[in-house]
């Protein structure tokens, strides 16, 4: 039979599975697995209900026309026609995938190297450490509509901070959140101010995780603080790095707070992201299918990207377990 | 300390290379934090203004005269103690069912075996990156049908639904290091799995408890997203909604101290908490990064 062990049958080896193949399960092992679905059911039912379930209505939708009072009309690659091929005056979709992306393909290095140097500061040997990583961490906590707020107020070409700044210097104040050409890269400055936040913190603790042998080894051998920092540090955290770049990606191409609240999408659309597009045709317009459509044409570049990311990462991530090549 | 004749710095000494780096740091990062303080010293600076000065051309950090005025404004204005509780409502439940439904399912996950529980992980993981914009539609479609536009349900019904696959993994991983042997041995003593979940294990989770408890009241304080598209009547507004709408009623675009006061308070809450729990948060963030 087997001694019976934390609930678990501990059979004689040899005289478990019967030859017919098919797993005999024990009295305990069937009240583990109810007792695991119960547990789990919740989740099963919101996994189903509201992510599997939705996520293919609203691919069925995205070949349908639905303004939410009529039925659903099936029509086809129509929706897709239309953000793709608008001809007038520019089909809105490239403006948007446009601007999504260089503000992505801005602010994910900024951000990344930023909090990179901040973590790396912050990891050195000196003294109030705390102190300025509490500081450094406070302007993530500020909520979205809040932070941006300040910032509409921060950047107002006449009496905001930054201009009044900027004219004590002798220098003109640009037209911020006003010029098409100035109000990506001020989005891009505002992430600036939470550099100290989760990114930074996560960078932090994948420097303590570094072991220390490894930077005594090199100095031995000569290398001088550069050189270690490159032979050493960065394929250390180069898991880190690569963590921080997918969740950097995912979350900027998903940007919406800022220009809903602060800019409205322009001006002339400079800051027309995507998924304000996909609030626009959605909620505003009640073009449904339109923006289901789009959803998923979100949905299918961050897969790309994600996809092209985990197998670029063989190149330059190192985990420690592995065998040198 | 180990010296290197190789490694010695033609023109400085050591001590004053490093006295030197040591400087640049010290500047840097007291820059650095100063920049981190300024909008939020700047923001406190203009909710005590009042109208007269808070549109100067020059700038001016103490307010004179300090308008403490604003914040009563602002409460007897606008309903700012509904707004308030409306928003704890949301955020409360939304604390609760993600300690409770995640450490639940995230138990599951770390102590019991099942057949079909590493497709079930697989999902789990799978959900985790996925963009919400894809299930955003249908959702509210769900909800519209189920007659639950404007009320509070759409923004607390998922939380208890296995709340967010993030909660869940943290859990499994936290339980994972727990030793097995304790379970053991209170089953030895005649403890049942629940006995076990409730007397064994969360009692030694505190931690993450902690640290789910907290970043979740966080996001569920400062989301405007979920608020905006399911809420319509202003009376059922969450404190993030009203600040947004605030922006956009022209009655408060010149009474912008007003703003800044409510961004105060929006602000306010979680510094307390940031400050009650902060060693949660370089563990809690820690974990999800390491573990990821």
């Amino acid at each position: 039979m087997g001694a019976l062990v934390g609930g678990r049958q501990i059979v004689a080896p040899g005289s478990g599975t019967p030859r017919t193949g098919r797993r005999v399960f024990s009295k305990r092992e069937r009240l583990e697995a109810v007792q695991f679905y119960l547990l789990i059911g919740p989740w099963l039912l919101g996994f189903v209900g509201l992510t599997a379930g939705p996520m293919l209505y609203s691919l069925f939708l995205s070949f349908a026309d639905f303004d939410l009072f009529h039925a659903p009309r099936w029509v086809g690659l129509q929706n897709f026609q239309y953000l793709f091929m608008s001809p007038h005056p520019l089909s809105i979709l490239w403006k948007s995938l446009g601007v999504t992306a260089y503000f992505t393909f801005l602010s994910v290095p900024v951000s990344i190297t930023g909090s990179l140097v901040l973590a790396l500061a912050l990891n050195a040997r000196i003294r109030g450490v705390p102190l300025y990583r509490t500081l450094f961490y406070l302007p993530s906590l500020t909520p979205a509509v809040a932070s941006a707020l300040l910032w509409i107020w921060i950047f107002n070409s006449k009496y905001g901070l930054a201009n009044a700044v900027l004219r004590s210097l002798g220098l003109p104040g640009p037209r911020w959140l006003t010029d098409p050409y100035m109000v990506i890269p001020s989005f891009v400055l505002m992430g600036l101010w939470g550099l100290g936040g989760n990114t930074m913190i996560i960078f932090l603790a994948g420097l303590q995780g570094v072991p220390t042998h490894l930077y005594d080894a090199a100095e031995i051998d000569g290398a001088g603080a550069w050189q270690r920092f490159v032979a050493v540090t960065l394929p250390q955290i180069s898991p880190t790095v690569f963590f921080n770049m997918i969740l950097g990606i995912i979350g900027s191409f998903q940007v919406f707070g800022s220009a809903y609240l602060m800019t409205g999408g322009g001006p002339e659309y400079a800051t027309y992201f995507l998924v304000f597009y996909i609030y626009q045709e959605a909620f505003k317009s009640l073009h449904m299918g339109r923006g289901s459509a789009l959803a998923w044409i979100l949905f299918i570049i961050l897969l790309f990207f994600t996809l092209l990311q985990f197998g670029l990462s063989r190149r330059w991530v190192y985990y420690e377990g592995e065998q040198a090549r | 300390m180990k010296q290197s004749s190789l490694a010695r710095p033609r023109s400085l000494g050591i001590s004053a290379t490093r006295t030197l780096m040591h400087a640049i740091l010290y500047a840097t990062l007291t820059l650095g934090a100063i920049v981190a303080v300024i909008p939020m010293a700047w923001t406190l600076s203009s909710s005590l203004k009042d109208s007269a000065h808070i549109f100067t051309l020059r700038v001016q950090w103490i307010p004179d005269p300090v308008v403490w005025r604003n914040y009563v404004d602002l409460f007897a204005k606008l309903p700012f103690p509904r707004f308030i509780s409306n928003t704890m409502i949301i955020v409360v439940s939304n604390v609760i069912s993600a300690v409770l439904m995640g450490s639940l399912a995230g138990f599951a996950f770390a102590r019991l075996k099942a057949p079909g529980k590493s497709v079930a992980f697989i999902i789990l993981i799978s959900t985790m990156l996925l963009p919400s914009q894809v299930t955003l539609i249908p959702r509210y479609i769900i909800f519209k049908v189920l007659g639950m536009i404007d009320t509070y349900w759409p923004l607390i019904l998922p939380g208890w639904l296995g709340g967010g696959p993030f909660e869940i993994f943290l859990f499994r991983q936290f339980f994972m290091t727990l030793p097995v042997e304790l379970d053991d041995a209170a089953r030895i003593d005649g403890c049942g799995t629940a006995r076990i979940y409730w007397s064994v294990v969360m009692p030694l989770s505190k931690p993450v408890i902690a640290t789910i408890g907290i970043f979740n009241f966080i996001w569920a304080w400062s989301d405007f997203f979920g608020p905006l598209i399911y809420l319509n009547s202003m009376e059922k507004f969450t404190l993030a909604l009203a600040l947004a709408t605030l922006r956009r009623s022209a009655e408060m675009s010149t009474r912008w101290e007003l703003v800044m006061a409510g961004s105060v308070v929006s602000i306010l809450p979680m510094l307390i908490i940031f400050f009650l729990g902060q060693k949660y948060f370089v563990q809690g963030i820690a974990l999800t990064g390491l573990k990821g």
